[in-house]
């Protein structure tokens, strides 16, 4: 029998508020241990915690911008569990009157366009963080982390492959990135993703039970992790058997999920309205002022591109996917430069050199007004193509200016036909076995002789004028 | 007709993570009965048209800005806790999960 994968995927986003959703401690990352901490957020009797104005204006940003229902009215439950990264035994977070629902969000998956259903996004105060390797018997806490305010965005169970819940994250942390209440950094936990599966026959409509998969710490273990999934899903329900509802880590090591301890049923959180946070009352002309500042989604933005610069809908798309590479793209045009171009490089050897170092856009360093130099190299013929090339990886991993490299470096192309000529003389007369072959009608001997000129003018004679070099002192031989 | 059993506190008292034996348990059970009697008495009362209500005050909208207030001292933080590593709280080992 086949079988459908659903897929829905819970991303947790840590707002950059200054400081915690609850009290004023400071959310900085890296900070000493237990050193932004106060009786409100480890939760000593007789506090009481107090909502951060600009994390609700922030929650509903995304909210709006994964085009959901702002709730008129919102409150905070209780989701009570015990785990030492609680300190009071609970969480407030939301439970029935969630600050936003019903949105969607647009993705490109295999070239077809679909709009998976963003079910819900809600506001709720982060965990403390534990080290178990630290010591033998005991696990150290730092509650640094307790009370920073993150915003939970639960995806309708639309999505029907490893590649579609790829390509959601990617679209989605786009989104995200546009709207600058998040570093979006997944490294830094910042941005977090759990993966719900389950499998169904094709065609039947009812959901089957469902898997949880934690412990996804890149888009890639989150497509790798929903690979295995599947695969062992359906291996279990071919060999008869019935799946577990449960939750699941994911190992990055050895590529495969392996079944959390479970929690002693502590699936039950009951649930109960917070009793020390009053309602939230959002009237409509709040929910527009935010609306009226959303900022330029990357949807927006790659028509604008496509409009503005000429840009095929392909380019634009790519271009605005993250919002650094977009930003590269419009400060090289800022400064100087013209759009298709810097488009090649930036989608080029720029997106193969991030490939190959498995870097983000955001992390390398690279001044826009770079890439025009660069261009002025090449347009001036100072640099040829394939110096150019070099030169850019050169830029990329020294985070220097091409022109300060080419000075420093002495890379000038020759173009002195006098000097050209002498190395075209020096290699056919080193290689007369294959001058000789070229006077016979044999053309790849050209291209031996020209990677030895090149050789010896270490890339840098121009490739045309060598060329052409060459051929002139093999007729005059003849 | 009881509706709390000894089963269902002992099963709440886990996840409270209280200690409920003997004369505490039953005395427990009872009281909780005797409580949600009285709820029952409460849901007698027709409250169609009532909105659901969370909280009694007739406040809404509290709120502080982004502002930042003094954390608390490192070594203050840790010497509140009966068991610390400074700069870290101690607690018995828990794997992950």
């Amino acid at each position: 029998m086949a079988y459908e994968p659903v897929i829905g995927l819970e991303v947790h986003l840590q707002l950059s508020t200054q400081t915690k959703l609850f009290c004023g401690c400071l959310t900085k990352f890296g900070a000493a241990p237990n050193s932004q901490t106060c009786p409100v957020c480890l939760w000593l009797p007789g506090t009481l915690p107090v909502l951060n104005e600009r994390a609700l204006e922030w929650g509903m940003k995304v909210g709006l911008a994964l085009e959901c229902t702002i709730a008129p009215v919102m409150k905070f439950d209780r989701k009570q569990y015990f785990y030492p990264d609680l300190p009071k035994g609970y969480q407030i977070s939301q439970f029935d009157k969630p600050l936003a629902q019903r949105g969607g969000l647009a993705i490109s998956a295999g070239g077809q366009p679909r709009r998976i259903g963003i079910h819900r996004a809600h506001l709720e105060e982060d965990a403390g963080k534990l080290l178990h390797d630290q010591h033998q018997t005991a696990s150290l806490v730092d509650y640094n982390r307790t009370g920073v305010p993150l915003i939970e965005i639960v995806s309708d169970p639309d999505l029907r492959s490893p590649e579609e819940a790829y390509e959601y994250l990617v679209h989605l942390k786009a989104v995200l990135e546009y709207l600058d209440v998040s570093t979006c950094n997944m490294e830094e936990g910042s941005l977090r993703c759990d993966a719900n599966v389950s499998l169904r026959p094709v065609g039947q409509h009812a959901f089957g039970a469902k898997v949880e998969v934690k412990n996804l710490n890149s888009f890639k273990a989150v497509k790798q992790a929903l690979e295995f999934e599947i695969k062992r899903q359906t291996l279990a329900l071919q060999q008869g058997s019935r799946i577990v509802q449960e939750t699941r880590l994911w190992d990055a090591k050895a590529l495969q999920t392996t079944p959390m301890r479970s929690k002693e049923e502590a699936a039950d959180y009951r649930y109960f309205p917070e009793p020390d946070l009053v309602p939230f009352v959002i009237d409509r002309a709040r929910v527009d002022a935010v609306r009226a500042q959303l900022p330029e989604s990357p949807h927006q933005r790659a028509e604008r591109f496509q409009r503005g610069y000429q840009l095929s809908a392909y380019d634009a798309g790519v271009l605005t996917q993250s919002r650094a590479l977009a930003e590269l793209f419009e400060g090289a045009l800022k400064a100087g430069a013209s759009p298709k171009p810097v488009a090649n490089w930036l989608m080029g050897d720029f997106a193969a050199y991030l490939n190959a170092k498995g870097q983000a856009p955001e992390t390398v360093k690279l001044d826009p007004r770079w890439l025009v130099h660069l261009l002025e190299l090449i347009a001036q013929g100072t640099l040829s193509g394939k110096m150019a090339k070099d030169v850019f990886v050169q830029m990329l991993e020294q985070g220097q200016d091409p022109a300060i490299l080419v000075r420093e470096q002495g890379l000038q192309q020759i173009v002195d036909t006098g000097l050209l000529a002498r190395v075209a003389a020096e290699i056919v007369q080193a290689h007369p076995q294959s001058a000789e072959d070229y006077r016979k009608g044999k053309a790849s001997a050209l291209t031996f002789l020209m990677g030895q000129a090149m050789k010896q003018t270490k890339g840098k004679a121009n490739p045309q004028q060598m060329s052409e070099a060459l051929k002139r002192q093999l007729q005059e031989g003849s | 007709m009881a509706v709390v059993t000894p089963q269902i506190v002992e099963q709440v008292a886990l996840l409270a993570r209280l200690r409920l034996e003997g004369e505490a348990l039953s005395a427990t059970v009872a009281q909780l009965d005797r409580i949600l009697e009285y709820v029952k008495r409460l849901q007698a009362i027709p409250t169609e048209g009532v909105e659901p209500t969370s909280h009694v005050l007739p406040l809404s909208n509290v709120m502080r800005a982004d502002a930042p207030q003094p954390s608390l001292a490192q070594e203050a933080v840790c010497r509140m806790s009966p068991s610390a590593q400074p700069p870290f709280f101690k607690v018995p080992k828990v794997i992950e999960g």
